[in-house]
């Protein structure tokens, strides 16, 4: 008896329709995360469309129409008008035959419901249904789209404010070389200037390419062998001021000096171990950098052997707590993923007294990141 | 197992046990930061160079070159000269603009020009096939040295290749480390340099003879009229263009800072494999004169391993051979192990990463799954199917990178309108009509004919119909042109210099 079977499997008719509306609302979602535009209205409505299953339906902005799916498409052009009436009033509308007019012949088109579509309080556009007569029903039905496409809007809107923060983040971060820093070297490089004239030339040089490369203004990624040269020059400058407290041993493998990395992603955990892992110990420490190749990704490790964190810190500061000193790893961290994917945030590995490593894994090709 | 089996166990024992240590130990740059700006110390060209000879310079360079020119004489000078030529397309159409895509892998520069996952999963079926076609011959080879060295049964030396390549590939030992493929590219020189200056020193000692019955043997084209034509014409193709779409050179460009080192890292492989191939013909021409009864009994690609001490006895002769064996394992273990990383790279990346039955495999041991599989079957392959000969193996693969990545490079660099279905088309048309060719190849033992011929040699006609599905199809879809092409053209015809926003 296989017919009861699929029937119980498949659910019962209610069961069906619920799962075709949700089916078509997922197929309708990933356009409009994008935002309202011409080209996502475009690859929605036909989803929406089905979803209400009325004879035509347009989106529009508030100015005008953005796409329009079914029959009787010589009404696009009273959608912009519609619109208007709709976003005056901030509610669901009803038109009729008379704010239709049409002199084609069996247009099945009389009237329509237009719902604005309303994200944070404000309204953006309008979903505009249009059938043979206005039912109850329609105009719930209508309303309810209307409500969830604008809570899609307001994600998409969410979306964007995220990318929006995070190259706030990256500017944030290249303002961000910490005033101590700048005034710790001018300080010590001001020391050598009776004592060591030519030392405190070359110093002041360095600082000011390294200034140069953090305050650069183009580009989001650079090449390791860039960045690299930065933290050299950064600890160049830390080792004016901590002489032989700081110890610093570089392994660079220098087949992955061409990768693309993003720009600062190695200098902020650099100066986070000479600060976690050097100012807080006695009689200094050490810190390594080891760059290896591997295969087709490329491992940078950053490592000290200084006081160490509690692994719970660090995970706050990972997962962005700005009330952590270590602000710079969760901005890293951040970047990564959003560069290469989930699977490439920071590993760190620490403990308190027992040192810090963190490491950065990095894709020598990644689909859009160059140089 | 006889005294004459010391030379060459000694020989290849030190060869493996230097590769597996330099491999795991490394040469490791560290510095402490009194000597500053490591950074600044990319890959030289000369060392990338040297790097690219040592990976390149496979059994079928070391072996079978010299095998062939004692087979069937001058016609098969194609092989090394097509070997070497191969860099000049890749240095004037290739080396730059690849660089300058950013990408690691063949697939990589797949999906980066045509920002199309259909086409990358093409690419990498297709990496798989030619490193597997490719490593066929060395495995084979690598039986051939240890029957001819020690004496061993055939099937031991595909299995010692197999697991010292497997050992070296997953504990991450020579993995990309220039310095180690470098070295290799000099080892493999001086074992055969060496004993060819020893050789013609005894030759010229000998009053200089010349071989007997030379005639046809020592003319180009002299034999097989149209179809001999053909065949050479063929080989040219196949070898010029198939250099470009070995996965396992290509990825060594990406260790060159920038578009220029690129270019002058090829042109310096040039000058590197036109030194070495002139020594194979050496060892082919004077086999033809003192041991031409290899040829008769089918073990002429034994050649290079058994004329020092055909013609030298006694110490001089016996350390010669150890050192042309060492090379002849340093050339399989060198190939062996880039084709492996390159074969193992994609299928880490596409299948073994990939969840299977809900359970995902970390980095490390995808990878390491994948270098079994990625040395396995080649190996047991490599037991199973006759011998074709290493050379004319190694031709085959060329001819299916000449008749797939050849058109996609090309017209990926130099064509704008080059769309992902035009990509495709030609790489399915180019791949199938290689395989349907090789397959033809290994079950017919004695070619002869046309038919034998177009089948033993495809690349002229593959190569240009691969070519052609390319660009009709691209043209046909037209509106899948991405919409990124312009860009990306400019990137990589852009010299890095030029300051200019490559957003």
């Amino acid at each position: 008896m296989p017919r009861p079977w699929r029937r119980r499997h498949l659910g019962t008719e209610a069961d069906r329709a619920t799962f075709r509306t949700l089916h078509n609302a997922s197929l309708a979602a990933p356009p409009l995360r994008a935002g309202l535009t011409g080209e996502s209205a475009e690859r929605s409505i036909r989803h929406l469309h089905d979803l209400l299953g009325s004879p035509a339906l347009a989106l529009t902005d508030t100015a005008g129409p953005l796409a329009w799916h079914g029959h009787g498409q010589h009404h696009e052009e009273q959608c912009a008008r519609l619109a208007a009436a709709t976003v005056e009033v901030g509610r669901t509308r009803v038109f009729d035959r008379g704010d239709l007019p049409c002199d084609v012949a069996g247009c099945e088109i009389r009237s329509a419901v237009v719902s604005p579509l309303v994200t944070e309080e404000r309204v953006v556009g309008t979903l505009q249904v249009f059938a043979a007569a206005p039912t109850a029903g329609l105009a719930r039905a209508a309303d309810e789209v209307a409500l969830w496409v604008g809570a899609q809007l307001e994600l998409a809107e969410l979306d964007a404010s995220r990318t929006r923060l995070m190259e706030a983040e990256v500017r944030a971060m290249r303002a961000q070389i910490s005033p101590h820093f700048i005034y710790n070297s001018l300080g010590a490089i001001a020391s050598f200037v009776r004592t060591d004239p030519d030392r405190a030339r070359e110093l002041l040089l360095e600082f000011a390419d390294f200034t140069r490369y953090s305050f650069r203004r183009h580009g989001e990624y650079t090449t390791l062998a860039e960045e690299l040269r930065s933290v050299e020059r950064y600890l160049l400058l830390e080792q004016a001021r901590f002489g032989d407290r700081l110890r610093v041993t570089l392994r660079i493998a220098p087949e992955v000096l061409p990768v693309a990395v993003p720009f600062l992603c190695i200098q902020p955990l650099v100066e986070n171990a000479v600060r976690h892992g050097l100012e807080s110990a006695e009689g200094g420490g050490s810190i390594s950098i080891v760059a290896r190749d591997q295969d087709q990704e490329c491992v940078i490790e950053v490592e000290d052997d200084g006081v160490g964190e509690d692994p719970d810190v660090v995970r706050r500061a990972l997962a962005g707590d700005a009330a952590l000193d270590s602000v710079g790893l969760g901005n890293v961290d951040g970047r990564l993923r959003t560069t290469f994917g989930d699977d490439y945030g920071l590993v760190v590995e620490t403990a308190p007294g027992a040192g810090t490593r963190v490491t950065v894994r990095v894709p020598k090709f990644a689909p859009g990141v160059h140089v | 197992m006889s005294l004459d089996a010391a030379p060459g166990i000694v020989a290849i024992t030190l060869v493996t046990v230097a590769t597996l240590v330099i491999g795991t130990w490394g040469l490791r740059f560290s510095r402490t930061t009194s000597d500053f700006f490591v950074a600044s110390r990319t890959v030289h060209p000369r060392l990338n160079a040297s790097a690219i000879g040592g990976e390149y310079l496979s059994a079928a360079s070391f072996l079978g070159v010299a095998g062939l020119v004692l087979l069937n004489g001058a016609d098969m000078l194609w092989y090394p000269v097509g070997w070497t030529a191969g860099y000049l397309v890749l240095l004037v159409l290739v080396a730059a603009p690849l660089r300058r895509s950013g990408a690691y892998t063949l697939p990589d520069f797949a999906e980066a020009r045509l920002g199309s996952r259909g086409v990358r999963s093409a690419c990498s079926v297709l990496v798989v096939a030619i490193g597997w076609l490719y490593l066929l011959p060395q495995f084979q080879g690598a039986g051939l040295t240890l029957r001819s060295a020690v004496g061993a049964p055939t099937w031991v030396g595909p299995v010692i290749v197999g697991v010292v390549v497997l050992a070296n590939v997953t504990s991450g030992g020579m993995r990309s480390i220039t310095f180690v493929q470098a070295f290799q590219y000099w080892l493999k020189l001086t074992a055969l340099l060496v004993p060819a200056a020893v050789l013609l020193v005894v030759w010229a000692g000998d009053s200089s003879p010349r071989p007997s019955g030379a005639g046809d043997w020592s003319v180009p084209l002299a034999s097989g009229g149209g179809s001999g034509l053909y065949v050479t014409y063929s080989l040219i193709i196949a070898t010029f263009l198939g250099t470009m779409g070995l996965p396992h050179v290509v990825v060594r460009f990406y260790t060159n800072p920038d578009g220029r080192a690129a270019r002058r890292t090829t042109l310096v492989v040039l000058v590197l494999l036109g030194l070495f191939y002139l020594l194979p013909p050496v060892y082919g021409a004077l086999g033809r004169v003192y041991a031409p009864e290899l040829a008769a009994t089918g073990r002429s690609d034994a050649l290079v391993l058994e004329l020092p001490r055909i013609m030298v006895d006694g110490l001089l002769g016996e350390v010669l051979t150890g050192m042309v064996t060492a090379g002849a394992f340093a050339a399989f273990l060198s190939t062996s192990s880039g084709l492996s990383i390159a074969v193992a790279g994609v299928l880490s990346q596409d299948v073994t990463g990939r969840a299977w039955w809900g359970r995902r495999l970390g980095g490390v041991s995808a990878f390491r799954v994948a270098a079994v599989v990625a040395v396995t079957v080649p190996c047991i392959v490599a037991l199973l199917v006759p011998n074709l000969g290493v050379a004319r193996a190694v031709g085959l693969a060329f001819a299916m990178a000449a008749a797939t990545f050849c058109p996609l490079l090309l017209l990926g660099i130099w064509w704008r309108r080059l769309t992902s279905y035009g990509a495709v088309a030609g790489l399915a048309i180019g791949g199938l009509s290689s395989a349907v060719a090789i397959a033809w190849t290994v079950r017919t033992p004695a070619p002869s004919g046309w038919v034998d011929a177009l089948m033993g040699q495809p690349a002229a006609w593959t190569v240009p119909l691969a070519l052609l599905t390319m660009v009709v199809v691209s043209l046909g879809t037209r509106a899948r042109v991405p919409d990124h092409a312009d860009r990306f053209l400019v990137r990589l015809h852009t010299p890095e210099t030029v300051d200019l926003d490559r957003g």
